[in-house]
């Protein structure tokens, strides 16, 4: 049995998600010798230290009834720096600007020969070439599945479970809040603006939707793939973006009387990165509605391989970051 | 340009091989030979029916060769727009000189524009359109979307164009 000490730094959706996942998969983790402790959990104003192990169910309580998570007032950042672990998660809100305190906990953690699993797009979009580069520095893993397409395995499919393959190019549709809008929209003939409000009022979208529907999300997820996928050295401004704001209930319908539905497609081709609403015939693969999320990679064996899922979510997002646990420890 | 071509052999050996050399040779790709043997024409000749796809300024070679084989060249029918592409464009498509939009395409020599719908919900309020372009081959249509996209961009205009499907 290995004993991996755990830091949750960031306790939102995915935060609470991860400490659910690892409560309930505890006994799974026993039985393939991983003995996950976590030793700290940080939000962005409390924290609770305990080296013997944090009980995450009475975290998870405390965190829904007084918002916070302990009585500690460390930070994040400090406890990464301060508390012996091995592993950081790292689920802090993302920052697509500046990369945020995200990017400072990844290059502390691994300053200190720690390894990293994190959901947080900013700090790679931006600066993936460092990032990497201060993992490899401190012989430190840093995995980032749930970056990318939630549930949906996109990295790992296509590094280890494809290995061998090269992969030729890549689209797919990477958020879902603008697939729910235009799914949305073509069903009701409604516009824009009033799909949008039926998705905030759902909680699909947030009240500033411009991350989501201008393809900021997309454009950043795309980064990373391009970089971790392709081995581009690319960065968010390497992308064409345009959102989903213009499209219209009547270019939907003309699209549909020819046979297409119009989908915001992310693509890496040709060392081009592209976003924008395409033309997918309505029996292609991508066609997928509601919120879902597709991938699809060419690749010279395989040929195509798309699959699809949830491309976001508490408990979707953490599954995807106990796969990259489990993919670093179970050796 | 995909052509049809109607030919008429002599009876004798070796002749078939002799209708398809000129095909080959102006690297064109044979899509269809049917050897009509049993039927004579009244010149007792063999009718013989080729399809090829071949660059449009080969094509008059290919003829003159045959011709100078004594190879009776009976018909040939180009099909220019092999192509068949659509896309959706939202703005103001109207107030922008449409007429201007389609003729940029179809002034290209290698694309036109040969459907659109269009659909104006009210004054002020974006227009959107489907426009269905054909192109003599699959680069001419990638070439006529891209010249749409810079036209659009001029313009204000959305191109949504469709995914490579493999």
């Amino acid at each position: 049995m290995k004993t991996i000490r755990a830091s949750i730094i960031g306790f939102g959706a995915v935060g609470r998600g991860v400490a659910q996942v690892l409560l309930d998969k505890n006994d799974y983790l026993r039985s393939i010798g991983i003995d996950m402790k976590v030793i700290a959990i940080a939000d962005s104003r409390t924290a609770v230290i305990d080296p013997h192990g944090v009980d995450l169910a009475s975290v998870l309580s405390g965190k829904k009834e007084t918002g916070t998570v302990g009585s500690e007032t460390i930070s994040g950042t400090e406890i990464i720096r301060t508390i012996d672990h091995e592993l950081v998660i790292e689920t802090t809100p993302t920052n697509i600007e500046t990369g945020g305190v995200g990017l400072v906990n990844m290059l502390a953690a691994f300053e200190r020969g720690r390894d990293v699993v994190t959901s947080n797009k900013g700090p790679l979009a931006l600066k993936y070439g460092e990032v990497i580069a201060a993992a490899k520095r401190s012989g430190s893993h840093c995995r980032f599945e749930a970056t990318v397409g939630g549930a949906m395995p996109v990295i790992n499919l296509a590094c280890d479970v494809l290995a061998g393959n090269r992969v030729i190019s890549m689209e797919g549709i990477f958020n879902g809040t603008c697939n729910y809008i235009l799914s949305r929209m073509m069903e009701e003939q409604a516009p824009y603006e009033q799909m949008l409000a039926e998705a905030q009022e759902l909680g699909i979208a947030e009240k500033d939707p411009s991350y989501d529907v201008e393809g900021i999300d997309t454009a950043s997820k795309l980064v990373i793939v391009a970089n971790s996928i392709f081995g581009m050295n690319a960065s968010y401004k390497d992308v064409t973006v345009a959102g989903i704001t213009r499209i219209t209930p009547e270019a939907l319908s003309l699209a549909n009387a020819d046979g297409f539905a119009i989908k915001l497609i992310g693509e890496v081709n040709d060392g081009r990165i592209n976003v924008a609403p395409k033309l997918v015939p309505l029996s292609h693969p991508l066609s997928v509605g509601g919120t879902l999320n597709v991938f699809s990679v060419q690749t010279d064996l395989a040929g195509p391989v798309t699959i699809t899922g949830r491309g976001a979510g508490s408990i979707e997002t953490a599954s995807a970051i106990l796969s990259d646990i489990i993919s670093i420890y179970k050796n | 340009m995909r052509v049809s071509m109607d030919l008429e052999l002599k009876d004798i050996p070796g002749q078939l091989v002799l209708a398809l050399k000129p095909v080959s040779e102006f690297k064109g790709n044979l899509i269809s030979v049917v050897h009509h043997h049993e039927k004579r024409t009244p010149r007792g000749k063999i009718p013989v029916h080729l399809v090829f796809e071949i660059k449009s300024d080969h094509l008059d070679n290919i003829i003159s060769l045959l011709e100078e084989s004594g190879i009776s060249v009976v018909s040939v029918d180009e099909k220019r727009y092999l192509e068949h592409g659509a896309v959706i464009l939202i703005g103001h498509i109207v107030h922008t000189d449409i007429q201007d939009t389609i003729d940029k395409i179809d002034n290209t020599g290698y694309a036109e524009v040969v459907d659109l719908n269009l659909a104006m919900p009210r004054i002020n309020r974006p227009s959107s359109a489907s426009l269905k372009i054909d192109a003599v081959s699959k680069e001419y249509l990638s070439a006529a979307i891209e010249l749409l996209k810079s036209i659009a961009r001029e313009k204000d205009l959305l191109v949504i164009e469709p995914i490579r499907v493999n």
